[in-house]
């Protein structure tokens, strides 16, 4: 299994739902047998592989079975039928805290935590400082974890987790705890991992998480494998399923619930002339043309533009800023966006356009790839990155006796 | 490949025995958390259980076992406290493995371990408890007997290792049976009851002779054809031959016989082999079960 930190094959799971959930002996002998049940699938002959060193998502509903794969790659649960194997050091962050005892300060959980999810005395001894720092929680780390409050419980569940140096993580859900700094600091902990090489399989809701945070994802329904692909391009084919849009042809597709559509969408200079090709140094005004068939209250337009990865460079909503007109009346209509310029690199983008009434789950109009277009600044291109920034080599010195600055870099 | 498969299973092996240490340390240091005494309740315990029972049955009903061979111990209480304090072990050691799983249930959902350990850290910190508990009971003994109860107190290491190994093979086929049927655990509960007198805590052999030559043999009682084997039953029951094994080390400071040991070692093995049966067979449905 060269290469692959996870094999899954032809992996199915039944679960047993009772009618009359009845663990008693004397409805087993009544019955003849134990209490009726129906077997539910909640994964049908499910393969994959998972590469060593890539950051893989599980992506569904509710009740499509990631879960259970999760549990079964962890070896939670067994397969019915087919195997899963994987190599390396695993670690299951299902939960964090697990088997904390509201008891025992927070010092002894750390050891029988770290126990659970496998790791030795001496190990503990080594990264204790580390995880007590990291979890934020030196002053009470004597205490009973009784006494901490849900974020310093979860936060130090996480430690000791994270700290395990797994060379295989599965997550499931768990990125949502605690503040927004103690989030980063997740985040960059797991962007070291993958910076190490480690495999990361992760569950997750949050598709803004799936296209940033993982290289590829697959995607379940009714515990059935749909795709397995780049996680930019499973999320959209799982966002875009579940939204169904129309095609339009061309590359443009439209979902909603139609009391608004777009008629258009430009782009235009300063002067009001429309373009193709932006240069990023210079203003940019997006113009949004819609016909409202019915009054909406309150719409909430926005737009986000997107890279051929369909990565988002750029979104603005008019409920981040703020900015939500009291009603849209019936009729033609335009809104203009000012984007003062679009530092990106050179290539080829296209704009995403939504409006929906506040609130609302269901856009009244979105519609993808409507309008596309090109950046360049005068054959300025760059070999990779995200942005496009005004710079240039300078000044080159060489051949010196001495150095210019310390060579703190330098083994001596 | 077998160069590096070896280091993997030793180090998985260290990684298991870290985690059932850390189990047990758990249980240990959460039993008497918050209270004031602290460990002192597990001297305490016992000597108030040994108090009442010997006021209730020593002094009431008379109950009179028969002195010490060696000691020339003739305290009811003290019989009495060797075989109270040992059976408080069974009884709660097989209770608590029998609990265990789903007491961690949410554990056993959430992360994947070897979960043979978790009825066996409850084992483990049962018999640390029976430790100081046995050691304060030896202490009156050899104080009220005499130095030479020394001779054979190491005796009490086999005897504590069957005891626990029994506690743990018998616990683990309940902890398994009472995740598919809850009812086990109240059957449990009236055997227990039955156990408790059927054990000889508080009987001594002699009650029981008595009642079977004077009263069943003499009346003629017969049960399937022949008489009734009221004492033969008595002495199989692992549990009266438990202690009567540690009463012969501390109250009669005395080797237990040969048999005993035989018998002892021969349960021992056999309900740790059922156990394990039970576990390898039944344990990977449990997470769903629970």
């Amino acid at each position: 299994m060269s290469g692959n930190a996870v094999e899954v094959r032809n992996v199915s799971k039944t679960f047993r739902v009772y009618h009359d959930r009845n663990q008693s002996i004397k409805a087993t002998v009544l019955k003849g047998g134990r209490a009726k049940y129906e077997e539910f699938w909640a994964l049908r002959d499910v393969s994959l592989d998972v590469q060593q060193g890539e950051t893989f998502g599980l992506l569904g509903l509710n009740g499509s079975g990631k879960s259970t794969l999760l549990k079964c790659i962890a070896g939670i649960l067994q397969p019915n039928t087919g195997t899963v194997a994987s190599r390396g050091r695993m670690a299951a962050m299902l939960e964090v805290g697990s088997g904390f005892h509201p008891e025992l300060t927070g010092r002894e959980n750390i050891y029988l935590n770290a126990a659970i999810l496998g790791m030795s005395d001496s190990e503990v001894d080594r990264k204790l400082d580390s995880m007590i720092e990291f979890a934020g929680v030196e002053r009470f780390i004597d205490h009973p974890v009784k006494n901490y409050s849900s974020g310093m419980y979860v936060r130090l569940g996480f430690a000791v987790a994270i700290h395990t140096e797994p060379d295989l993580m599965l997550v499931d859900e768990v990125l949502a705890v605690g503040d927004k700094d103690f989030q980063a600091k997740c985040l960059q902990k797991f962007d070291d991992l993958k910076a190490e090489g480690k495999t990361v399989v992760v569950v997750s809701h949050s598709m803004g998480t799936m296209r940033t945070f993982c290289d590829r994802a697959a995607w379940l329904e009714n515990g059935e494998l749909q795709a397995v692909g780049t996680a930019s391009d499973i999320v959209d084919r799982y966002t875009g399923e579940a939204e169904r849009p129309v095609d339009l042809g061309d590359g443009i597709k439209r979902f909603g619930s139609g009391e608004v559509q777009f008629t258009d969408i430009e782009l235009l200079r300063e002067d009001g002339t429309p373009l193709d090709a932006v240069d990023p140094t210079r203003p940019v005004t997006v113009r949004l043309s819609f016909l409202a068939h019915e009054p909406i209250e309150r719409p909430d337009f926005a737009i986000s533009i997107r890279d051929a990865q369909q990565t988002a460079v750029f979104n603005i909503t008019g409920h981040d800023r703020e900015w939500l007109p009291e009603r849209l009346p019936a009729g033609h209509g335009s809104v203009d966006i000012r984007i003062a310029s679009l530092p990106v690199r050179a290539g080829g983008y296209h704009v995403v356009a939504d409006v929906r009434a506040e609130g609302a789950e269901i856009p009244a109009d979105k519609v993808w790839g409507a309008k596309r277009f090109g950046v360049n600044h005068g054959g300025h291109s760059t070999s990779g990155g995200t942005l496009y920034l005004p710079s240039g080599f300078e000044s080159l010195r060489s051949g010196d006796d001495t150095a210019t600055g310390t060579l703190r870099l330098m083994p001596s | 490949m077998s160069a590096t498969a070896e280091p993997a299973r030793s180090r998985s092996r260290r990684i298991t025995l870290n985690l059932l240490k850390n189990l047990t340390l758990r249980e240990i240091r959460s039993e008497y958390k918050r209270t004031m005494l602290g460990r002192v309740w597990s001297l305490i315990n016992p000597l108030a259980q040994i108090a009442i029972y010997g006021l209730v049955f020593g002094l009431l009903f008379r109950a009179q076992p028969e002195p010490g061979i060696n000691s020339g111990l003739h305290i009811f209480a003290l019989w009495l406290g060797v075989g109270i304090v040992t059976w408080g072990f069974i009884n709660i050691g097989i209770r608590e493995a029998m609990q265990s799983f789903l007491g961690y249930q949410g554990l056993l959902k959430k992360v994947a371990l070897p979960r043979w350990t978790l009825p066996a850290s409850k084992v483990l910190a049962r018999a640390a408890t029976y430790l100081t508990e046995i050691a304060v009971v030896a202490v009156i003994c050899g104080v009220l007997g005499g130095w030479e109860i020394l001779l054979r107190i190491w005796m009490l290491v086999p005897l504590i290792a069957l005891t626990t190994v029994f506690i743990y093979g018998v616990g683990l086929v309940l902890a398994i049976g009472i995740v598919y049927f809850r009812d086990i655990e109240h059957f449990w509960g009236i055997l227990t009851q039955v156990f408790f007198y059927a054990s000889g805590i508080m009987i001594p052999r002699n009650v029981i002779e008595t009642v079977q030559v004077e009263t069943l043999d003499a009346g003629g009682y017969t049960f399937l054809g022949g008489p009734v084997p009221l004492l033969a039953l008595f002495e199989a029951n692992p549990i009266y031959q438990f202690l009567t094994a540690y009463r012969r080390v501390l109250y009669d400071f005395a080797f237990p016989e040969w048999q005993t040991l035989l018998s002892l070692t021969l349960w021992a093995a056999g309900t740790l082999i059922v156990g394990l049966f039970v576990y390898s067979r039944y344990q990977a449905r449990i997470v769903e079960e629970l």
